[in-house]
């Protein structure tokens, strides 16, 4: 083991806001695009299933009719 | 938005075997999904392991101290940010040459994460060089030329979100990507080509690496969790990609109800 304590660890030798400044921003890009990617198929799937179900696309609407939704 | 029908000369040609079938979007789809999991799971465990050991197992660096283990994100994002713009720029190439549509809806799915790591790169640089260098930022080639990486990776997503027509967004995407990519060797070897304040590298092919190897181990094993965790994102981007710009066709319909029964029904 590297540290003497687990404040050593935190406090990195003087460095912690430079070490934790950028493992923390990259931890925060890292969850934010996982959500961001995960949800943006999920909203996607909602969307479009709306859409196909009020242009009645499963039916074989009128495919003129897309263009008057969104 | 606004949706644009897509043109439907879709020739019906005789489906391609072997691997050369998921080349299709509607065989990529499930295929990305089943996928995507497993490349994360692997970021994960790779990125557990790196971690442990650029922290309790990597030694106090003797002359850098401890602000040193900002280089087990710092060197793999900034290889990752190079890495997925040239992986960017081969697709757009292939997609270029054999018009096939999948390859640009790939390059589409890297750019954010290309930009993401791009970013982590400059960020964690600028952190490390505020105590080493004692600047947040010069304007040496290296850190020059990846920032033009950054509004590169900009360019290409306002670019291909900006025009309507899927198309026309896809080739001037793929022009732009495969421009761009001039900056990539650049942004490599300016270390060697200028005189520059950042470093030179520390691993190469030609001599042995500059670091212990302990902290090499470290760094790429992060570097391996941020290639899985970038293939598992595109993945998961591409399913997104692939469905709005399938929304017309049979399949997706059939794959959206299916889901929506399985998920306990939309409405």
């Amino acid at each position: 083991m590297e540290w003497e304590s687990w404040s050593a660890f935190w406090q990195m030798g003087g460095a912690a806001p430079y070490v934790w400044g950028s493992y923390g921003v990259t931890l925060v890009l890292v969850a934010l695009e996982l959500v961001l990617v995960l949800r943006r198929r999920k909203d996607t799937a909602a969307r479009l299933l709306r859409w196909r179900r009020a242009v009645g696309k499963d039916v074989g609407g009128p495919q003129a009719r897309m263009e008057s939704i969104e | 938005m606004t949706i644009s029908t897509t043109t439907p000369g879709r020739a019906a040609v005789r489906p391609p075997q072997g691997w050369l079938r998921f080349a299709a979007p509607q065989q990529f789809y499930p295929l990305a999904g089943q996928l995507a999991p497993w490349f994360a799971a692997l970021a994960a465990l790779l990125a557990a392991a790196g971690l442990y050991i650029g922290f309790f197992v990597a030694p106090t660096d003797f002359q850098q101290g401890e602000v040193y283990r900002v280089i087990f994100i710092h060197v793999p994002a900034a290889w990752m940010s190079m890495f997925i713009y040239l992986i960017m720029a081969f697709w757009s190439a292939v997609g270029l040459v054999m018009n096939t549509r999948l390859s640009f809806i790939v390059s589409q799915a890297l750019a954010p994460t290309g930009a993401m790591f791009c970013f982590v790169a400059l960020w964690t640089g600028a952190l490390w060089g505020k105590p080493t260098w004692g600047a947040y930022w010069v304007w040496d080639a290296r850190l020059t030329s990846q920032l033009l990486l950054l509004f590169l990776y900009f360019g290409f997503i306002a670019l291909t979100r900006a025009i309507e027509d899927p198309r026309r967004a896809d080739r001037a995407g793929a022009v732009l990507a495969l421009v761009g990519a001039v900056n990539v060797p650049i942004i490599y070897f300016s270390v060697q080509w200028w005189n520059t304040l950042h470093q030179g590298a520390s691993v190469s092919i030609a001599k042995a690496p500059s670091m212990a190897t302990i902290m090499l181990v470290g760094m790429l094993l992060m570097a391996l969790a941020a290639w899985m965790y970038s293939i598992a994102v595109a993945l998961w981007r591409v399913r997104a990609l692939i469905l709005e710009r399938e929304r017309h066709t049979e399949w997706v319909g059939a794959v959206l109800e299916a889901e929506a029964k399985a998920a306990g029904g939309v409405r």
